[in-house]
């Protein structure tokens, strides 16, 4: 269980706060206009950005100042997920040790991560030589080595295709499923948040709201994000 | 975690003291001898004019020379025209002594132009003084300027060449509407590079200047140094010559912006179809370039080529010396680079550009001689200054990169983890490989070719192979010193080409 316990923020002209908010296991969308903080709440849950009040907790233990690889938290970003340089195995041996040579037990852990993202076979490659779908996988895949209990998505799918996009966020759905992650996925479309997050996390006018039923927020949304959506309506009951 | 944050802030701040105490501290030594220094002669007001007239007349020559040479490879298209401007960037990593040896080759007392002069009868022409010395200075700068001016003309956006063309702008209106604002942003700074530069020339003056008439303010420091040991003196020149540089060089920085070292200027960048006429001009300006350039590097090379097998045994040990100053200047001068390169870093390590070699030099030999005998420490002071030297360069060649690098990917290395020596080891270096290789080529054929320093602490006990051959050179024995010239020459050559191909080899897209 994550709690945000009166979370201030202020950067320059930009602010944002909460209330106390607390997101269980399961996947939580994050929806808001664009400059509203929904990167910034991503921010700081992984420990790039510290909040100037307020405590962040993971299971009431106080993570507010910990540095982002002491936290529970494995994130993809919306780009430069994968070390160009580096070969696939290489990347992914990354998130499980910095020494040249792994152990046995290491590369089996590395063949059945990309065996279950659908990437078997392709560890020599360069992040280059992958499609896009590819790459993100790769980059699911070294999220799920970090082994962190939970896992924030900044718009990782949104250069991909409608169609790849939908199999990659039922792919997030699976894992999260599989090893009772939380997930806590940024998108500007709010067909993601439909497709595999029950509850969702509004962020607009300089405030993060608390989670709630996502089908009913996108019915009935409120006048910010009405405008943020416009004159369309989602769920399965159109106007 | 906190002592990982603090080691990968720490190493920076370490680096940069350094490179600021390796600074300062021979600066306040040589102040400190300045105030029990002697006052200044004649001799020595003559130098200082002597030496702001030779380098504003070399910058003056090198600008007007570059002018039409970068108009013909701006506008004409020909096959090895991209071989050119890579001939444009050899004179930087061309040592000074061999560039000399070469001029002095065509231009000397018995060198090709004095030998067509006396077969129609016209009395030899001395290249000593002034005029050698701003043949050799424009020898070297003329190709830095016209790769400053073709990279102007590829700063004009694409849209205004095109805008020209439609417009039908020809000519005058050409010039005046295209050219001339580039001009007008590029010269003023091309200008100074090149003045500052020049102030601080040391080995051309050295070996095509002296006497009274053509004593530069470094010159006059090492003789203060070598002949008159009179270190006051010394103390009271150097700091001279690093209020001089300092002025110019801030002067510059303040009215330039573009980089000289700029890559990928052989891509093609004005399209204009010009006449006949304007045609004959500029294959005419190239081939004089080419001349210019090309002639005295192969007149030494050839010449030299055959001596190469009876050179004595010493040589062959001063060229092992060079080798090893030249690694040793490369390692040094990347750790400092890697270490510093961030806006505030490059910032600290170019402050080393106004402070002249001579000047180090001269507070490093202070500095050292209560402790030890500072002949003994030749080499390793050589090695320590010649990283410092090309430190600006460097930093300039690697900073916009590892910027990019840390913007782009610290957010996952800090997801992941990555300590500063992972950081270093599979992201830092392997993604930097490219300029890392080329930046290294130039410190070591720099490093390798650098007759500065070591002229100051030398002895032949342990000369570099520079030195050895400005002492050839200072025997008359010219065959052997051309051949050494070709061995000094293929180093300097190999080792940048052996740093540039390691990185061009594991560059990553």
């Amino acid at each position: 269980m994550l709690t945000l316990d009166h979370i201030t923020l202020r950067l320059g002209a930009f602010a944002i706060q909460s209330d106390r908010i607390t997101i269980d296991q399961g996947i939580c969308g994050v929806l808001g206009p664009s400059g509203a903080g929904k990167s910034t709440l991503l921010s700081l849950i992984a420990g790039f950005t510290r909040p100037d009040g307020g405590k962040i907790l993971w299971n009431d233990k106080d993570i507010t100042v910990l540095p982002p690889d002491k936290r529970p938290v494995g994130m993809v970003f919306q780009d430069n997920n994968l070390f160009p340089h580096l070969s696939v195995y290489r990347n992914l041996a990354l998130a499980l040790t910095h020494s040249t040579l792994l152990s046995q037990e290491q590369n089996r852990l590395i063949d059945k991560t990309l065996e279950r993202v659908g990437l078997s076979g392709l560890y020599k490659r360069k992040p280059g030589e992958l499609s896009g779908g590819q790459q993100s996988r790769a980059a699911l895949a070294r999220v799920l080595l970090q082994n962190r209990p939970i896992m924030a998505l900044d718009e990782p799918f949104a250069a991909l295709g409608p169609a790849l996009k939908n199999e990659m966020l039922d792919l997030v759905a699976d894992l999260a499923t599989e090893r009772g992650t939380l997930v806590l996925m940024v998108t500007h479309d709010p067909n993601d948040s439909l497709r595999i997050a029950p509850k969702t996390i509004l962020v607009a006018e300089n405030k993060i709201h608390l989670p709630v039923d996502t089908a009913s927020l996108l019915e009935n949304p409120p006048k910010a994000l009405g405008q943020y959506l416009g004159a369309r309506s989602y769920g399965q009951t159109p106007k | 975690m906190a002592h990982r944050v603090v080691a990968m802030k720490a190493v920076p701040i370490i680096a940069g003291g350094f490179v600021v105490c390796l600074v300062l501290f021979p600066l306040i030594t040589v102040w400190m001898w300045a105030e029990t220094g002697a006052s200044l002669g004649a001799a020595d007001w003559s130098a200082i004019r002597f030496t702001i007239w030779q380098a504003f007349l070399s910058a003056l020559l090198s600008c007007v020379a570059a002018i039409p040479v970068a108009r013909a490879l701006a506008r004409q298209r020909f096959i090895g025209r991209s071989a050119i401007i890579v001939l444009l960037s050899a004179p930087f990593i061309l040592p000074v002594i061999v560039a000399v040896m070469g001029i002095l080759a065509v231009f000397g007392q018995n060198g090709l132009i004095n030998s067509v002069l006396s077969v129609i009868g016209v009395a030899p022409v001395s290249i000593y003084g002034l005029s050698g010395i701003l043949i050799a200075h424009v020898f070297f700068n003329m190709p830095l300027v016209t790769r400053m001016i073709l990279q102007g003309w590829l700063a004009i956006p694409a849209e205004r060449l095109r805008l020209a063309d439609s417009l039908g702008l020809k000519g005058w209106a050409r010039f005046r509407v295209l050219e001339w604002p580039m001009m007008q942003q590029i010269l003023p700074s091309a200008f100074g590079v090149v003045f500052v530069i020049c102030l601080s020339s040391f080995a051309v003056a050295l070996t095509l200047g002296g006497g009274p008439r053509a004593t530069t303010l470094e010159l006059a420091i090492y003789q203060a140094f070598r002949f008159d040991f009179d270190l006051g003196k010394a103390a009271v020149l150097a700091l001279l010559q690093f209020g001089l540089v300092g002025v110019a060089a801030l002067f510059t920085v303040w009215i330039s912006s573009k980089d000289p070292f700029a890559q990928g200027l052989d891509r093609p960048i004005v399209h204009v179809t010009t006449g006949r006429f304007i045609r004959g001009i500029d294959t005419c300006v190239i081939v004089v370039a080419i001349a210019f350039l090309g002639i005295p590097m192969l007149t030494i090379f050839v010449k030299g080529l055959l001596g190469i097998i009876s050179l004595p045994f010493s040589i062959w040990q001063a060229a092992g010396r060079s080798i090893l100053i030249a690694a040793g200047s490369t390692l040094l001068c990347l750790g400092f680079a890697l270490a510093l390169a961030r806006r505030w870093g490059e910032v600290l390590g170019s402050a080393g550009i106004a402070v002249s070699p001579l000047v180090l030099g001269a507070g490093l030999f202070l500095m050292i001689r209560p402790f030890a005998n500072p002949f003994d420490w030749a080499l390793i002071v050589t090695m320590i200054l010649n990283a410092m030297l090309s430190l600006p360069f460097v930093l300039r060649i690697l900073r916009p990169q590892a910027e990019s690098i840390r913007t782009d990917y610290h957010r996952l290395a800090a997801t992941m983890g990555l300590g500063p020596w992972a950081w270093v080891r599979w992201i830092y270096v392997p993604r930097l490989r490219r300029p890392i290789g080329f930046a290294a080529g130039l410190t070591a054929a720099l490093s390798m070719g650098d007759l500065g320093v070591i002229v100051l602490f030398g002895t032949s006990d342990h000369a570099t192979l520079p030195l050895k051959l400005y002492q050839l050179m200072g025997a008359y024995r010219m065959d052997q010193a051309a051949a050494a010239a070709t061995v000094l020459l293929g180093l300097s050559l190999l080792s940048f080409w052996i740093f540039d191909y390691w990185g061009r080899r594991g560059a990553h897209a």
